[in-house]
């Protein structure tokens, strides 16, 4: 599962607060084409609900969150 | 061999900086044991938040000018050039017309930059008040707007005062009533995450005034394209908006010779957030703008960093260890019309309170902009 999940990229945004690690993610799904899988590394919190919810807004898919210890890998595929 | 401290830029942080290692230092430099120099592109220092006023014809660009050499310290030497590059192994600088640059402890205040161009359209179908240029024809435009829908649009953060955009909106919101015209006018504000504002109490704060002045909100909304001809705002979520005067906060980016050097991406430089120390070498540190830490990129944020750093070289240069720390002390006035405001305070970790706006504050924030000059120069 989240072990042999490849990301195309992987955004660290660990440290950052809000709304830091979503606003990343938002400019690189600007950036990348349908089908790109983004690995967005968050020690936020609030990105666990901020990011799912802006996905869903947005028509974007959430793949899995992973706990990573002290920070969570949150993988999307961009529509 | 005299030490020397380098310092990139002439705005708010390296100003502040160089005063007061000018003050801190200064039996050092007499002595010749330390140089200070100064490199920045412009004769001119810019106090950026007079731009806010200049849509509402309350001041005007060149109040926001003073050249530079007026307000540094005499014992700091000023080389007006441009940076091209940083050589973090040579402990060297490159400059656009003069010879490299060597430095013992070198402090990044360079500013963002601003890439309207990442959003197609934006540039010939928008307005925006985040440059001199740009403040004095949304002047114009304002002036002749009588009428219609007015939208704005923050695009992306982080971006310069993160205040700004709310105060804009109310300020227009009173400022169009005053002209009898707020009737004729419907004002909507977005922003790119799912509240108005990135701070948890200034997005309910600014949330409650827009529904009492009737300025309609959107959220999750990320302008990707505008359509100049149609006026048409579009957005990544699918949403679309139709304006008749667009003012749009244009992104931001931090320096390219950040990322070059390898000092941070997006050309942010990656500091520990208390020492304002470089994680990527040695002897460098970031303040302002383009340094990446959790808080505001605000003017007050530039000053309190530059007396940390002003502190910890003084400290290495004596051989000491360095103690002064950056606890993420941020301080913005918030207009909330034109002759009401409030103001917030905070640290890292701290969410701050906002206070109901009121005259005396709109009138602390004005005392302030004309203060802001000794502020610069290390006397406040
Ligand atoms: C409309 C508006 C309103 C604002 N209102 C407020 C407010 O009310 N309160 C507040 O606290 N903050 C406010 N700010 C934010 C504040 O202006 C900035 O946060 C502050 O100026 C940051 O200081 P700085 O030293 O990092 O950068 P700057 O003041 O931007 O200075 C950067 C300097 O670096 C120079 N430079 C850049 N690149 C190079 C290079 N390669 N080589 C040499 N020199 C270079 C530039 O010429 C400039 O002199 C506002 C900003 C705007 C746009």
């Amino acid at each position: 599962m989240s072990e042999t999940m490849e990301p195309d990229i992987t955004v660290d945004s660990r440290g950052a607060t809000c709304p830091g690690p979503l606003m990343d993610l938002i400019g690189k799904v600007k950036q990348s084409d349908p089908g790109t899988v983004i690995e967005l590394q968050t020690s936020d919190d609030s990105s666990k609900s901020d990011v799912p919810d802006w996905l869903d807004e947005a028509g974007h898919n959430l793949l899995e969150v992973v706990d990573q210890g002290d920070y969570w890998s949150v993988y999307v595929e961009t529509a | 061999m005299s030490e020397h401290i380098v310092i990139v830029g002439g705005g708010t942080g390296g100003t502040v900086l160089a005063n007061r290692l000018a003050d801190k230092l200064g039996a050092e430099i007499d002595s010749g044991d330390v140089q200070v120099t100064m490199v920045t592109d412009s004769q001119d220092h810019v106090y950026k938040p007079i731009w806010l006023y200049v849509p509402f014809g309350k001041k005007d660009p060149a109040d926001a000018r003073r050249p530079v050499a007026e307000l540094v310290d005499r014992r700091v030497d000023i080389t007006y050039d441009r940076v091209t590059g940083i050589d973090t192994d040579d402990k060297q600088l490159s400059l656009a017309d003069g010879p490299a640059m060597a430095y013992d402890h070198l402090t990044l205040a360079m500013g963002v930059e601003l890439v309207p161009d990442e959003v197609p359209g934006l540039k010939e179908g928008g307005h925006h008040f985040y440059g001199e240029d740009g403040a004095t024809e949304l002047r114009d435009a304002m002036a002749e707007f009588t009428e219609g829908h007015l939208v704005l649009s923050v695009i992306g953060v982080p971006h310069m005062c993160p205040a700004a955009p709310v105060e804009f909106v109310l300020m227009a919101d009173d400022w169009l009533r005053k002209r009898g015209v707020r009737d004729d006018v419907e004002i909507t504000y977005t922003y790119p995450i799912q509240r108005a504002h990135g701070i948890q109490s200034v997005a309910d704060w600014a949330t409650e005034e827009f529904e009492e002045k009737d300025i309609n909100v959107q959220t999750f909304f990320n302008a990707d394209e505008v359509d100049p001809e149609e006026k048409v705002l579009h957005s990544m979520e699918g949403k679309e908006l139709d304006y008749d005067l667009l003012v749009g906060i244009p992104p931001h980016t931090g320096s390219e010779l950040v990322t070059e050097a390898g000092l941070g991406d997006g050309g942010w430089v990656d500091v520990d957030k208390h020492t304002l120390e470089a994680t990527a070498a040695e002897d460098v540190y970031a303040i302002g703008d383009v340094a990446d830490v959790p808080t505001s990129k605000a003017g007050s944020v530039a000053h309190y960093e530059a007396g940390t750093v002003a502190d910890r070289i003084a400290s290495k240069v004596r051989g000491q260890v360095p103690t002064a720390t950056y606890e993420g002390k941020t301080v913005c006035f918030i207009e909330a019309g034109m002759d009401e405001a409030t103001f917030v305070e905070f640290a890292y970790g701290n969410e701050p309170t906002v206070r109901p706006a009121s005259t005396p504050v709109h009138w602390a924030k004005l005392g302030y902009n004309e203060s802001y000059w000794l502020t610069a120069r290390g006397l406040l």
